[in-house]
This record gives structure tokens, sequence and C-alpha cells, in this order.
């Protein structure tokens, strides 16, 4: 949202970011303050509107005639590969009830607390085995490379039961699908090469099945082989990009504010609530989700009429000041726990409970094993991921 | 002896779940897992304890408002 038109701005996904790289574009938050609900143009020349305000957000986001369906006209494509992919086959988070539920449902028990009860054993063991290889024998590394992108890598390979071997392949796949840079034709490429990744193992499961979930789903025999491939594809890319990145940028994070790093170091119980606030205040969704007006409806004083597109901007969302004083800073001791950094309503993340679990793990294990943990480059040489639909970092170098 | 004081009213709080608009994040179950669980088969959340005590009412009101598909229903009597 940077060029200003006669009546309406346009809407750059993701749009410029200010001077600090933890805060949603300026273009953004200015939107939030003067009109949390406005009308701005696209890429192909349509138009949507962009929320911005954290209690039209929830609004949006809980009322499912805000429909998350893909196929109804008028649904925003934020980039041209975006409006690619809607040809392909289809998960739940893009269809409405009753249809996502029952989809979705096929999956719930996976990642429900207590499943990640039993799975947290193994997280831990994980993330010990990978720091004991990245401190051995060495005083710096890529914490991205090292750490924060393996560790949920590893959890949800585990999970589905894909094989870690084939890590490179999927990580090159879901990279492209997720470069706002990549064209419609690299995006259909990547992204049909996944699904049929995900096809082939399907096909090798139904043989010799195991307990992933990749496996159950085949066993279950109520979806086809590419809503199999699908919804496998969609569990791997949403099981690694977004923990990963939060992994990192929250390091960075604490490393930038180090009165909350110590905070954190001096009472190790605050984890599971800093890891709400640095959900809420780092909000690495940053391209917004999208939705299109079933009926008219009125937002924020705005009439939205049937068939016109809706975008939630969380990240802004997430540091409104009604709902979060000082939103723009981090603390650890703030109660975040409403954030909508998960989304909200029913298409809330899936996977929330297994993020959590991770991210509490991965951030516990990492202060309390390199007490000395630091920047081993230049904060201003830090590449961030802007490019990117899931926001972060490229690489972070630290030393110990 | 006579008990002049009479018994502080204690506020009945009866809290309900929609199961067929539960979307299983188990927000409430993470938040108050005195009062909700999970079912296994599904995630989709139930009510263990449906007058919850009044130590707390005030969390399950929080939960209820942090509820994504607002599947929870408190009535104050």
């Amino acid at each position: 949202m940077s060029i200003t038109t006669d009546q309406t701005e346009f809407l750059a996904v993701p749009a410029a970011r200010g001077t600090c790289p933890f805060a949603p574009p300026p273009s953004y938050e200015r939107a939030r303050e003067e009109n949390p609900v406005t009308r701005v143009d696209l890429w192909d020349g349509s138009q949507c509107w962009m929320v911005t305000g954290y209690d039209e957000t929830r609004t949006v986001l809980g009322d499912q005639r805000f429909s998350a369906d893909i196929t109804r006209p008028g649904f925003p494509f934020l980039s041209e590969s975006r409006r690619a992919l809607s040809n392909t086959a289809q998960t739940f988070i893009r269809m409405d009830d009753p249809e996502h539920a029952r989809l979705r449902r096929m999956l719930t028990s996976d990642f429900m607390l207590k499943k990640m009860e039993v799975v947290r054993p193994r997280i831990q063991s994980i993330a010990e085995e990978l720091l004991d290889r990245m401190i051995d024998g060495r005083s710096q590394a890529d914490l991205v490379a090292d750490f924060a992108l393996p560790l949920p890598s590893l959890v949800i390979c585990l999970m589905l039961g894909v094989p870690y071997e084939d890590h490179g392949y999927f990580q090159d796949c879901s990279r492209t699908m997720l470069n706002t840079q990549s064209s419609a034709e690299e995006v259909n490429n990547a992204r049909r090469d996944l699904a049929d990744y995900m096809e082939r193992l399907a096909e090798h499961k139904r043989l010799a099945p195991d307990d992933g979930i990749v496996s159950r789903l085949v066993e279950r025999d109520e979806l086809t082989p590419d809503q199999v491939a699908s919804m496998g594809l969609l569990l791997l890319v949403a099981g690694h990009e977004t923990t990963a990145n939060m992994t990192a940028l929250s390091v960075l994070a604490l490393l930038r504010n180090p009165d909350q790093l110590a905070r954190l170091r001096e009472d190790p119980t605050r984890i599971k609530a800093a890891v709400e606030e640095l959900l809420r205040y780092l909000s690495i969704v940053h391209s917004g989700l999208p939705r299109v007006a079933s009926e008219d409806l009125i937002l924020g004083g705005q009439l939205i009429k049937a068939g016109e597109g809706v975008v939630c901007m969380i990240n802004t969302a997430n540091r409104d000041e009604h709902a979060f004083p000082h939103g723009g800073e981090l603390d650890v001791d703030r109660d975040a726990r409403r954030h909508v950094a998960f989304g909200f309503g029913v298409h809330q993340c899936l996977g929330q409970p297994l993020a959590r679990a991770e991210l509490q793990i991965a951030l516990e294990t990492i202060l309390r094993r390199l007490p000395d943990l630091r920047l081993a480059t230049e904060f201003e040489d830090v590449s961030f991921r802007h490019e990117m639909l899931v926001y972060g970092v490229h690489a972070l170098p630290v030393a110990w | 002896m006579v008990n002049l004081i009479a018994p502080r009213k204690v506020e009945a709080m009866k809290v309900q779940i929609d199961q067929e608009l539960c979307c299983s994040s188990g927000m409430c179950a993470l938040n108050v897992p005195e009062i909700f669980d999970q079912r296994d088969e599904d995630g989709v959340g139930v009510v263990l304890e449906p007058s919850p005590p009044d130590r707390l009412q005030n969390a399950v009101r929080h939960a209820a408002s942090l509820c994504p598909s607002g599947a929870i229903t408190v009535q104050d009597d």
C-alpha cells in the first residue's frame, strides 16, 4: 500500500517495512489508525478491503459469512501466482463448512494438546541433538540452517511419515511456492512437484502402512489421491516453514531486546507467556488472510458488498493499541493470549498446539544451552524474508 | 451457638460447548484444563465440569472469549 491514487491505495503484499524490521509496514499501521477497514487496489486492477484493526479482524475471521471458499467469485488473490494456485486441488483452509469441518476433523486429533504431550519428549530430544551437533567444535553457526529449520522439519516428517532424507527436495519446493518473486509458472511447477511427491508417498503407504498421518489418511479411503496429496503438502509446508521462521525471528527479537532476554533467563517459567507475546509481536504470516463476503455485511462502519474481497492483516491487528497497549513493544510479561497470530474463527491454525510445543521447547533449550548467545554479525546485515509469504530471516549467524 | 452469618451466595455458572461449532483448536483445554478437555477421536471440546468453582469462573469467561469458533457459552445465574 504505497502509491496513492484518486480514491484508493495500492495494496502491495507484503508492503515495504520501515526502520524496524520487526514492525508491520508503516502503511498498514497508518491505515489501522486512520481507517481499519479500507478499500485498496490489487495487482490486477481489482479492489478489495484491507482490514488492519484487531476487533475488525476478529469479526471477519469469526464470521463464516466472510467466506474462505477460494472458488467463490470475488475471492481476493494477492498475486498472479496465488491466483494460478487456485486451479489446483484445494484443502479445507480454502473451503467453508460443512465440507471444511468434515476434512479438518480428519486431522484434529493428530494436533490436539494431549497428542502433543506424547510428542514433546521427541521434540525435546531432537532439539538437544541438533544443538549438540551445532555446538560441537565450533564457536558460531547459522541458527536457521542448523537448528530452527531442521527441528520442525524433522518433527513434521515424523508425524506425517515423510522420509526426512528428502528434506532438501521439499524445502526447495516450498521455498519456491512461498516466494512472492516466483512466477506463476514456477509456483505451479513447485506445487505440482511436491503434490506428485506426496501422491507417490501415499501410494507407498498403501502398500506399506505405518502410524503416520499420511498412511492413516490413505487407510480412511474417504479421500481421492490428489486430496491426500494436497492435505499432506499443506501439513508439510505449514509444518516446517512457520515454526522455523518463528524460532529464528524470536531469538533475534530477544537478542535485540536484552532486558526481555534477561527477564526470560532469570525466570524460565515465563517461556510459555513469552511465546504468546513473540507470536503477537512478530506475526510472521505477513501477507494477510483472505476472505470474500458471501452477503452484504457492515464492518467497521463500511458496507462490504456480497462478492467483495477482504484481506486481514494479522500482523497489524496484533499491534492495535486498543487490544494491546504499547503494542509496538516486546513485553514477555504481557498476557498476549488473545493475539490473532494463528488467525481466528473456524480456520484458526490446526497445528497451533504443535507450534506452541516446538517454540516453547526450542526457546527453552537454546536459552539453557547457550548462556552467552549473541549475534555473530551486524544487525544491519541480517537478511530478512521480505519477499516470502512467511516472514523471518534467511540466516541467523550466532556465536556463543 | 447461632450462626448469624449467612453463607455467601455462590454465583452459579453454567458452561456449555456447541460441539457442532467447535473447530478443535484446543484453546479452552489449554487455558482452563480443569474445566475443558478434548475428545480423543477428533479433538472436539468437552466440558469436564459444567459448574466451575468460583476461583475458575474468570478463567472460563476468558476462555469463552478466546474460543475461535464461538462454541463456548457461559451462563451466569
